[in-house]
């Protein structure tokens, strides 16, 4: 790898940085009207035309607010949660793909560029998988340090339910990674492009995916740990200004994550029927394929918080019947008959 | 009721298929009525929403807000120091200081010197309304009653006349009854009357 390798990767860095930054703002004006307009309301529409600027001001709101680090908290842990929970969401962005990867045809200097950060990581979707059950640790580290008995029951909720559903997770993909014969999210979606979308072949796989993920993400109907309600704000009631707007922020990207992971494995990625392919390159090539894609992520983030203003949050109880017994016995039934009928597949396509 | 009543009705709970069994037509059902409220909302602007600055709110016409002391056609004040309405009020916060009418007011005996109302400690319940047996006190639709100070906010009575001034042309009076007119002066006498002599009396001892 030399300097330019380097210095492109940087930039790729910061661009993927700013922009999810950017998006979550506008993530959480997007979440604000849908909420307003599910309930028959207007919503933020002060701040600027159409509340455009509502970001600003809540950003603003965050971070000239008084940060209150109360007496009875075990600081380091205290202080070492929030920023957990940003980065885990963050890094997982490194392997998932934004647009074209490969022979792009999109020059600039001696090499194509590359629509991800990370190109070419053949386990990515172990990596995504990793450091996505990372931000169990913020959640936890935040309810017990914040010694609070609320933020610890909630914090104690939100890993059993993230070591829960990390499994239905896991096994839902392995039906694509089977299909598919790769862990790589590139050729997952070049595969993808060629045959079927993921939801087409794999329709168990992806709606156990879905459920999976809305647990993973703590939304709505599994947002358990921060249950208002009975648990007052839960993991972070003791969190103020800044270190509960970077909760936030990690709540977010982990949506922005997850609806990536989601185009990217059963929705076909960049892929628009009919008429993109993988052999087109060029810039006109590229931009289509990332916009395709940020269309198919939009739609995704509004779907997820759309659930979130239909369906009322799972009692405790429920949340667990619902992945030990339900999702785990369907996603290994599934695994096995995708596995089977893979194997016979491809036995059958080597024989000719 | 015992476990063998007949008269208790039995209900099984219905059986699912499998389908419903996955609550997945259920919950599209529910993204449906959602949908269509958040497209309703977002494109055919079907909102609840008031603008509230810029268009002013109208409460309902039984909405309870800051009080009013009614004025007759003659502009002198209605009450005629009853106290029925301090004694109705449970917050205690209607002050009431009696004095015997002028000669001039021929259809009572007594009119209130000073009515001051906390408006602060007033729970907005409405029952010096319902106790006042000349209609004197009314609860108007004013429901931005904003004062820098906690005297701001208690109401004599040049006050509380002035907000019927403010307000009568938007709402006039719940009944209209008047106390001057000749031809029903006897009925009306005998209503303004009758039910001073007791609170008075206990005003006195």
């Amino acid at each position: 790898m030399n300097g330019w390798d380097l210095l492109g990767i940087v930039v790729k860095i910061g661009i993927v940085v700013g922009i999810t930054q950017g998006a979550v703002a506008y993530l959480i004006l997007v979440e604000r009207k849908i909420a307003a307009w599910s309930q028959d309301r207007i919503g933020p529409n002060r701040a600027g035309p159409f509340g455009l600027l509502q970001p600003l001001a809540d950003g603003a709101k965050m971070l000239l607010k008084e940060d209150v680090i109360p007496t009875y908290v075990t600081k380091p842990l205290y202080i070492l949660a929030p920023i957990i929970a940003i980065i885990a969401a963050m890094i997982a962005f490194a392997v998932i793909p934004f647009g074209p990867v490969g022979n792009t045809g999109v020059r600039l200097g001696n090499g194509d560029i590359q629509f991800q950060i990370a190109p070419g990581v053949d386990i990515g979707i172990v990596y995504v998988f990793a450091v996505g059950s990372l931000g169990v640790y913020a959640v936890i580290l935040a309810g017990w340090s914040s010694n609070n008995k609320y933020s610890f029951l909630g914090g104690l909720r939100s890993s059993a339910q993230l070591i829960s559903y990390e499994v239905p997770l896991g096994m839902s993909i392995l039906g694509m990674v089977l299909i598919t014969g790769s862990l790589d999210l590139n050729a997952i979606i070049n595969w993808q492009d060629r045959h079927f979308w993921g939801i087409v072949v794999q329709p168990f796989g992806f709606l156990l995916f879905l459920i999976s993920a809305f647990a993973e993400t703590n939304r709505l109907p599994f947002d358990l740990p921060e249950s208002e309600q009975e648990l007052v704000g839960g993991f972070h009631t003791e969190y103020s200004a800044m270190k509960f707007g970077m909760f936030f922020l990690g709540e977010y990207l982990h949506i922005i994550t997850v609806s990536y992971l989601t185009v990217v494995l059963f929705l076909g990625g960049w892929d628009f029927p009919f008429v993109t392919d993988q052999s087109q390159t060029g810039w006109f090539w590229a931009m289509f394929k990332i916009a395709v894609m940020l269309a198919k992520v939009s739609g995704m983030i509004v779907f997820i918080m759309w659930i979130r203003w239909t369906l009322p949050r799972f009692r405790y109880d429920t949340l667990m019947d619902l992945a030990w017994k339900r999702l785990i016995p369907i996603s290994i039934a599934n695994l096995v008959v995708t596995a089977t009928v893979c194997q016979f597949l491809f036995s059958y396509s080597r024989s000719n | 009721m015992q476990p063998d009543d007949p008269s208790l009705k039995r209900m099984t709970p219905p059986k699912l298929n499998i389908l419903e069994k996955t609550y997945l037509p259920q919950i599209l059902g529910g993204l449906a009525v959602t949908g269509r409220h958040i497209f309703g909302a977002a494109i055919g602007g079907k909102t609840f929403t008031e603008q509230y600055p810029e268009e002013q709110h109208i409460p309902s016409a039984n909405y309870r807000g800051v009080h009013r002391l009614n004025k007759d056609e003659n502009g002198r004040i209605k009450c005629v120091a009853c106290m029925l309405c301090a004694t109705a009020c449970p917050a205690h916060c209607i002050d009431i200081v009696g004095a015997t009418a002028p000669d001039t007011w021929d259809d009572r005996e007594k009119y209130p010197e000073n009515f001051v109302i906390d408006e602060l400690r007033c729970i907005y319940c409405g029952m010096c309304e319902e106790a006042c047996p000349v209609d004197a006190i009314e609860l108007t639709g004013l429901y931005d009653l904003t004062g820098l100070s906690r005297e701001e906010m208690i109401f004599d009575k040049t006050k509380l006349l002035s907000v019927f001034d403010l307000t009568k042309s938007v709402e006039p009076m719940k009944t209209a009854r008047t106390s001057a007119t000749p031809g029903e002066s006897s009925s009306t006498h005998e209503l303004v009357t009758k039910p001073t002599d007791g609170p008075s009396m206990r005003a006195h001892s």
